[in-house]
């Protein structure tokens, strides 16, 4: 390798190693903006004040799911194993919405603890199935909705 | 860069840095690449038509999300593709740089309309699938953000060099802006790792399996294999048209015009 290449190998690889270096200190103090949602453990730990708009992430745990008698109200609670918190949510819910399943609610507490949603988003797992697997799995006594929430 | 003159007086070099040395020769790249891109092409026509049947006629649908899954085999194999050819293009910017050999700078400079295809087929694919399964067309999560992030560069590197009029100068200060760009790459696929993303986890990764019935999994990868051989046939037809422009007045290219209408 001739002087000239040598001097350019160098300089390129020195600023390949800055750019590095200055994008991983930003993305690591942006770590706790960048978090899309907050599970119902991170609330525990770091308590959000009423009325603060954030989204809460975890599964709908299955069996809390009512629906209003009029109306589109839905009231369920989301888990994330250790804590779970009480969502209210009036409107339309996406099609993948159901117990066990993972979901997004954006949304603020009120005074009570009551999570009232003004949307809520599915978030799917990353396993994907013909039906009759899926049914199949089932039978054999494996929990196909296990998505860990994330 | 070394010629054929120079082999005579030094020790014969072996076959393949021969062969490399003879590929960054303009006409006989032109040559050689003229040679095998009608085979990429009907290959790439193949293979896809094979995934396409496989996924949409013969495929099942998704125990939850029904027929939408089958955006996979457009999404996914785009999806990929685009970080692969931001890839190929910061090595070769790379090496253009360091070496200053003009074909390697063409070949990444071309790489990057291709990619940002790609980039604009994985984020239409994807909001269109995230409508009906997740509720919303787009969200600023990370993985989001970050393939977003990707389509700036790419316009940023095509931006970059279509701005400066001198080709080679033009091409530098691309390259360098290619490389710099590549720290989105990493960031774009462990950013469902790091964060809380609405987007799911991988499904696929090289060494830990898939959570993919196969089914599903086998079309998908016989598109995602389909779609480098497109990247390599559009990319060896772009690098050689503009070898044309800008070798417009060298022998070379009047002996290839000589050639074609006699």
């Amino acid at each position: 390798m001739t002087p000239t290449r040598k001097r350019r190998l160098i300089a390129l690889l020195l600023i390949l190693a800055g750019v590095g270096v200055a994008s991983t200190v930003a993305f690591y103090s942006l770590q706790e903006n960048l978090l899309y949602f907050q599970s119902p453990s991170d609330l525990a730990m770091q308590p959000i004040p009423p009325g603060r708009q954030f989204r809460l992430g975890g599964l709908v745990k299955p069996g809390s799911v009512t629906r209003a008698q009029d109306g589109l109200g839905t009231r369920f609670v989301v888990t994330d194993g250790p804590k779970e918190v009480e969502v209210e949510y009036v409107g339309i819910l996406p099609d993948l919405f159901r117990e066990g399943q993972g979901v997004i609610a954006r949304g603020a507490l009120d005074g009570n603890g009551l999570f009232e949603a003004s949307e809520v988003l599915a978030k799917h797992d990353e396993n994907y199935m013909p039906p009759e697997v899926a049914e199949a799995l089932e039978e054999s006594g494996h929990t196909v909705r296990s998505s860990d929430g994330r | 860069m070394n010629t054929n003159i120079a082999v005579k007086d030094k020790p014969r070099k072996n076959a393949l840095v021969l062969f490399i040395h003879k590929l960054g020769s303009p006409p006989w790249f032109y040559d050689f690449t003229g040679k095998f891109i009608p085979w990429l092409w009907l290959i790439f026509v193949g293979l896809a038509a094979w995934a396409l049947y496989l996924g949409l006629v013969r495929g099942p649908a998704d125990y939850l999300q029904g027929e939408s899954v089958r955006i996979i085999y457009l999404h996914v194999p785009a999806a990929w593709a685009s970080l692969l050819i931001y890839a190929s293009m910061a090595v070769m910017a790379f090496i253009a740089l360091v070496w200053r050999i003009r074909i390697v700078e063409i070949l990444a400079m071309c790489s990057a309309p291709i990619g940002a295809a790609f980039t604009i087929v994985t984020l239409t694919a994807g909001s269109l699938w995230g409508r009906p399964t997740w509720g919303t067309y787009w969200v600023w999560d990370a993985r989001l953000t970050s393939e977003l992030v990707l389509l700036f560069l790419y316009l940023g590197v095509i931006g970059l060099y279509n701005a400066i009029d001198e080709p080679r100068k033009a091409a530098r200060a691309a390259c360098l802006l290619a490389i710099v760009g590549a720290v989105n790459l990493p960031i774009i696929h462990y950013s469902v790792k790091w964060w809380n993303t609405l987007h799911q986890g991988s499904s696929v990764s090289l060494l830990g399996g898939s959570s993919i019935d196969a089914s599903i999994l086998w079309p998908m990868l016989i598109m995602a294999f389909a779609v480098k051989f497109y990247y390599l046939a559009n990319l060896l037809t772009r690098a050689r048209v503009r070898l044309l422009e800008q070798d417009l007045r060298k022998g070379w290219v009047k002996d290839v015009v000589r050639e074609q209408r006699p």
